[in-house]
Formats: structure tokens, sequence, C-alpha cells
């Protein structure tokens, strides 16, 4: 301890340094901890049975159409969105050659699309899925927007898994008069699936806590809705609830679900994140 | 012996980079031919051109005719087919992250084997010639990653055994392993040479001078000197192979 003193002593900038580096891990940490807190105490006390019957309506302001739709959502948008993202990374890291424009253009597109603002997804899935191909403010045009939202998510996630994979694998795969196809399924694919699961439980994060790209596409009808009817999910539930200001205590208590519902997803990315590293130990 | 490959006016291009300059060389069956050279001299490169590892690298260009039994391996013959025939062991030893069983099955599935009887007997026979079954008859289905690098590298010999090719090509197998593998190593060789033809990439002239047959020394992407390893390195008829045996360069 006296050593530390000394050493501050004789140099007093970092010092200043690692109480400002202090501070700043003290303060996030509490604001989570301020959160957390805050809505568990708020919402808590109002999670009572009749917040999770069937059907909804004004008495009991039930949460569980919108939680069942949050599956729907989750669901459909993810039938859409991995496939895709999955195979587009696949053709990135295993087919294209290096320096291929239309790898540049993936790219930038890729990152271009992850950069925008939700709100413009919102609108776009508007004028798109819900007006141009009439479907109405319904669960595929949510679902469909949300897919084009994660979709830069999870390829880039699934790129940096194979990615991750070694070369000398492929080598030794090839050497042995294997073809692509089967080098990339049985080789390739295996050790970079945990990381591949990790984007796209994160691409679920993603989805359980939109709500400004459902608003224009999804609507907000609190019944458990079919492909082409309107449904909210938790996230726009809890919104509209908060937005008509009648039942504050019941947004409140959704606000609890959809915080556990989310901290459990971020575990269970970490978990398989660690598994990854792990693995490649 | 009969000429196993035939190569002919061989040039390769990396991009503008010429690695190997007018390559003409035969490999003769059941022999074991070594590739000496200091680093950057094609040998490698060489080596890889025969199972056409080299189709992998962007911007690699190769003329010349590569004949292995007279057919032309750039022309006439399937990419994996040829890499059936040409076996390649790489110079760190790169097994799946899969049991032993499923590492050295991975070839004889990939070509059409399905029945586990067969593939029992591949799996045994192979660890056998590569002398290592003792040792890891007892964990067959356990991860091949938990064991030592000496032994990784004898599976992978395994491995390339088990699609029975004709000729085995090794980059550099012993660069990362310790003395006492390395001799395990090259005792196999020795061992298996009756049956394959192996073409070894090596930096240690002891090593070539030990278990090769031929040898061919390689300077700058060409090969200066191509005869039997008793003639390179006792009475090597070019100076620039003396130069090198005798250490005074590389």
């Amino acid at each position: 301890m006296s050593e530390k003193m000394r050493t501050y002593k004789a140099h007093p900038m970092s010092l200043l340094f690692s109480i400002i580096t202090k501070i700043a891990v003290i303060i996030t940490i509490a604001i989570f901890f301020f959160i957390v807190g805050y809505v568990i105490i708020r919402g808590v006390p109002y999670l009572t049975p009749s917040l999770f019957e069937w059907e909804y309506n004004t008495e009991n302001a039930s949460m569980m159409p919108a939680i069942i739709t949050t599956f729907e959502m989750v669901g459909i948008a993810l039938l859409i969105a991995a496939p895709l993202g999955v195979f587009c990374a696949i053709y990135l890291v295993e087919y294209a050659k290096k320096g291929n424009k239309l790898v540049k253009w993936i790219r930038l597109t890729t990152e271009t699309l992850s950069g925008i603002p939700s709100i413009i997804y919102g609108l776009f899935g508007n004028m798109f899925f819900v007006i141009f191909l009439q479907w109405r403010l319904s669960l595929l045009a949510g679902a469909c927007t949300l897919a084009i939202m994660v979709l830069p998510l999870i390829i880039r996630s699934t790129e940096e898994a194979l990615k991750s994979v070694d070369d000398s694998f492929r080598e030794g795969s090839y050497g042995l008069g294997a073809g692509k196809l089967r080098t990339i399924f049985v080789i390739v694919l295996p050790p970079a699936m945990s990381g591949i699961l990790s984007g796209i439980i994160l691409a679920v994060g993603r989805i359980v806590g939109e709500t400004a790209a459902l608003i224009y596409t999804a609507g907000t009808v609190a019944k458990i809705p079919g492909l082409f009817e309107s449904g909210r999910t938790l996230a726009l539930h809890m919104y509209v609830l908060s937005n008509e200001g009648l039942h504050m205590n019941e947004a409140s208590a959704t606000a609890v679900v959809l915080l556990v519902t989310v901290l459990l997803l971020n575990a269970l990315a970490s978990l398989v994140a660690k598994k990854l590293s792990k693995g490649e130990k | 012996m009969a000429i196993k490959f035939d190569i002919k006016n061989a040039d390769l291009f990396y991009g503008d980079f010429q690695a190997l300059k007018n390559i003409n060389l035969e490999i003769r069956d059941k022999e074991i031919t070594a590739f000496i050279g200091p680093s950057g001299c094609g040998k490698s490169t060489l080596l890889k051109s025969l199972n056409r590892m080299n189709d992998l690298i962007e911007g690699c260009k190769i003329t010349g005719s590569f004949k292995l039994d007279g057919v032309d391996i750039y022309k006439d013959i399937e990419i994996t087919e040829l890499r059936k025939r040409v076996g390649m062991v790489f110079q760190k030893p790169n097994l799946f992250p899969m049991s032993i069983y499923d590492n050295i099955a991975y070839g004889p599935r990939t070509h059409g084997i399905k029945k586990k009887a067969q593939l029992d007997e591949i799996v045994e026979t192979s660890l056998r010639q590569a002398s290592i079954w003792d040792e890891c008859k007892d964990r067959l289905k356990k991860s091949a990653l938990g064991t030592s690098g000496g032994q990784q590298q004898r599976l992978c010999i395994a491995r390339a055994l088990a699609v029975k090719p004709e000729i085995i090509l090794m980059d550099e197998p012993t660069s990362a392993l310790d003395p006492i593998s390395t001799i395990k190593i090259e005792e196999l060789c020795q061992q298996i040479k009756n049956d394959y033809t192996i073409v070894i990439v090596t930096h240690n002239m002891q090593q070539a001078t030990r278990i090769s047959d031929k040898t061919a020394f390689f300077l700058h992407g060409e090969i200066v000197e191509f005869d039997t390893t008793e003639k390179i390195f006792s009475a090597p008829s070019e100076q620039r192979t003396l130069d090198y045996i005798t250490g005074r360069f590389g």
C-alpha cells in the first residue's frame, strides 16, 4: 500500500486517472442496478394472476397475448433472418474470392443497415409490406421488417464465427479429397456453431426489445394474431399501456417480465460465447 | 522403378511473383524423395502443386505438365480423385476437433464408405500402419486433440493412409515436433515406404540423409540438383549444393 502511495506521489496524474476509471465503473454499475431495481420495485407488486389471463380487456390489461405474440414474432423473424444471414455469411467467408466486388457491396450494405435507426425500418416496412404488398398491419409485416433489421447482426456474427475456424482444418479436409460442401458442413460449421448461435440469441434480444419498427408494421391490437393479423409484442404492449396512461402499474409489471426475458437471453448468449472460447482451446 | 510423377517445364506464379522456374523432375514409385533448400526456395510450393493444394490460393497460376502415371493432374483428373490418390501431411498437425475414430474415418466416409464394420477395419489398419494403434486403441472415441503433438502428427499420417493413397506428400512434418517424436515419424516413413511413394519437404538435412532415396535441392524457385541422396550429400556436382549442405548459407 505504501509503495503504491509513493508511486502516486511521484506521478499524481496516474492517481487521478485511476480514480477516474473507478468512478466510471461505479457509475455504470449503479445505473444498471438503479434501473433494474426501479423496474422491479415498481412492477413486481402488480404482477397479479389476472395479468396472465388469455384474453386482454381493459379490466385486466392482460399481457398474455403480448407474450405469445412476442414468441410468434421472434419465431417468424428468425425463420426468415437466420437461414438468410447464415448462408450469406457462408458465401462471404467460404465461397467469395478476396477482393470480389460483390463482397465489398455486401459488407457496405450490411454495415450501413446495422447503423440505421429502427424507426426507419418501421417506415420502410410500412410502405413496402403494409401498403405496397397489402399485408396490412400484421404479424408477417412486422416479422419481415425485424428480419431485415437483425440480418446484418446475424451475418456479422456468423462471419466472425466462420473466420475463427482455423484454415488448417479446411486444408486437412480438402487434402483428403473432400469437396467444399462436405468441408463446410462437417468440418467448419460444427466448431462455428456456438458463435453463430450467440449471434442469433443477440438478434432475439433485439427483436424482443423492439418497438419503433413494429408500431407501423405489426400494429398494436392486443390479441393473439394470425399471420395476417395485427398484434403487439411485450415491448409494444408496454409502450401502448404507458402511452394510454390508464394502466401504469400493469405497464411496470410488463417491464419486469420484459427485463427478465432480456436478462435471461443475455445470460444465455454469454454462456454460449464462453463455451465457444473454451472450445477453441 | 516406374515413374510416378513426371513434371515437365513447370512454372508457377503467385500474382507477379514467379515461385517455380522451369521445374523438371521425375518422382519414382516406392521411393522417398526429399526436397531440401532454404526458406522460400519453392520446395513447399512444388509439393503443394502435386495434389493441387495451390488451387486454394488466389492468383496462383501454373503452367507446364504434371503427370501422374502418365495422366495430366491439372487437366484429365477429378480433383477429389487426385487428392484421394495423393495424400498430404501438413507442417502442423491439423486433426479435426472430433474423436480419433471420426478423424481417421473422415476420408473413407468422404469417399462413400458407410458400413461400420468396414470403417472399423480401415481405422484399425491405418492406425496400425502408423504405429499408433497401441497408444490409442482404448480412446478411439475420445477427442483427437487430447493427444500429444507427436501423436497428433502420427494420427494425421494414419488419417492420410486411411483413404489408401498411392503417394503421401509431407510438408515438413516434424518441424513442430521434439526429437523423439521426430525419430518415430522417420521410422514410420521407413516402414511404409514399401507400400507408398513419399515426397517429403524438410529443413533438416540430417533427416533427408536418414530417410530419403533421392534428394532435390531447390534454390530461388529452381531445382539446382536432383540425384540420389547419397550422391547429393557426398559428392554433389554443383557448387551451390555443396555450399548449402556444408552450411555456408541457408
